[in-house]
């Protein structure tokens, strides 16, 4: 039985705990806010992007001379994972979801007897999967000190993913993220990014005929590169909202859980607040008695 | 027919412009051409350059640094890498793009030496010059590429 002190520590350091959490959840808020305003300010460049690639990738994808980024090696043997994760805990499953698929991803994969490499953004990712995987990371692109994420973020990651493919370091790049449904749910996913697959929810409007100036293969070895930064700036806005939405969700479930602990303990500690005094009062009845 | 046609501004980050043009100057890649109303459908990659909209309010410039056009019978979007409105280009934001075009000559550069292959390279110039062009349009200093 803990004493009546040892019960009003405990009270008052849960109830320091629950002003953190809450003071987290309503940061998680305002920041969630900004990251869905980010996200919907980039949809519509991402919407047409999306639907002029896929209109010129249909129309150009069987020729022989398609790029390689739309038409591959020719080989799947070599995969790059591409796992973004958040930078920060404290958000609930959301960085080990998205590792978890990776990670089943991988798993399939070698299983499959083909090579995995992975490149992690974002810190929680790789401290996930250092632990299983740590021979086959091949890369880290640190957003810590990034507060706002703009397109040039995207492009570094594109830059890098890009120039291990010149290289030939891998043939089949996937992109694993967060996508952000609401608040309470973010779906992990699995994106491929090269060769370059067209959303399905992409619209191609193959009824209008263009013109185009300079020629389509021009044009799409132009835009194939911008296509990764795109997918990768929209996975990196998906995953900043969800990544708020998830630790506001989880600091929401904390605070409440903290207020429920108060309530327990706090009638724990009336109780025996109640008993010490009924001691005292037997004490002093059955001496008043004695005499 | 129409006289005015949709006109959209978009970048990566947010929606630039989004309003009814009578007539828009697009720096396309292969030469500047001015897109009016029932234009015939067009896809065109930009090179850095201004992008001068008309519009019943007057007439609106922005800068473009690369991207595409696309033209429909609807109206015209741009999908520009980096744009900014002509007033509000400071001489930091140009130099910014400027030393990135250098940057990505150079690097072309290299592996043309590696490769043999002077294409990139030319392409690359040709950005820097248009770059350059571009700079002395919008009348900010500019300095000479080294090519």
């Amino acid at each position: 039985m803990p004493s009546l002190k040892d019960l009003k520590n405990r009270i008052e350091s849960v109830k320091s705990t629950r002003k953190i959490t809450k003071a987290m959840q309503m940061v998680a808020a305002a920041k969630l806010r900004r990251a869905q305003e980010a996200a919907e300010m980039a949809r519509p460049y991402a919407e047409r992007f999306n639907a002029v690639m896929a209109g010129l990738a249909a129309s150009v994808g069987d020729s022989d001379s398609a790029p390689r980024l739309l038409a591959g090696t020719g080989s799947d043997q070599t995969h790059l994972l591409i796992v973004m994760t958040a930078e920060r805990g404290l958000c609930g499953g959301f960085n080990a979801n998205i590792a978890k698929l990776a990670k089943a991803s991988a798993e399939k994969l070698r299983a499959d007897g083909k090579i995995v490499k992975i490149l992690t953004v974002g810190k929680k990712g790789r401290d996930i999967l250092r632990r299983e995987w740590s021979d086959a990371l091949v890369g880290h692109i640190d957003l810590t000190d990034v507060k706002r994420i703009g397109y040039a973020d995207a492009q570094g990651v594109a830059k890098d993913v890009l120039g291990r493919f010149d290289n030939g370091e891998f043939d089949v790049a996937t992109l694993f993220y967060s996508k952000f449904e609401n608040v309470v749910s973010q779906i992990p996913t699995e994106q491929q990014l090269i060769p370059y697959e067209a959303p399905e929810e992409a619209e191609t409007d193959s009824s209008t005929l263009y013109d185009y100036e300079p020629s389509e293969e021009e044009i799409l070895a132009d835009l194939l590169p911008r296509g990764v930064a795109t997918a990768i700036f929209s996975a990196l806005l998906e995953n900043g909202a969800g990544e708020q939405g998830a630790r506001m969700s989880a600091m929401d479930n904390a605070t409440r859980n903290a207020g429920e602990m108060i309530d327990k303990l706090t009638i724990e500690y009336n109780r025996s607040r109640q008993a010490v005094i009924t001691n005292e009062l037997i004490e002093i009845i059955s001496g008043a008695e004695a005499l | 027919m129409a006289d005015t046609m949709q006109f959209d501004l978009v970048s990566p980050e947010r929606r630039l412009a989004s309003l009814e043009a009578t007539e828009v100057k697009v720096p396309g890649a292969d030469g500047d051409m001015t897109v009016m109303p029932a234009h015939a459908p067009t896809i065109t990659i930009l090179r850095p350059g201004v992008l001068r909209v008309v519009h019943s309010d007057g007439t609106d410039e922005y800068i473009v640094s690369g991207g595409f056009a696309e033209i429909t019978s609807e109206g015209l979007s741009v999908l520009a890498e980096k744009s900014l409105h002509k007033g509000d280009v400071s001489q930091e934001d140009y130099d910014a793009m400027f030393d990135e075009m250098q940057e990505s000559y150079e690097a072309a550069k290299k592996t043309a030496a590696q490769e043999n292959l002077p294409g990139p390279v030319d392409e690359a110039a040709k950005l820097l010059s248009d770059m350059v062009a571009m700079g002395e349009e919008i009348g900010l200093s500019t300095r000479q590429p080294s090519l």
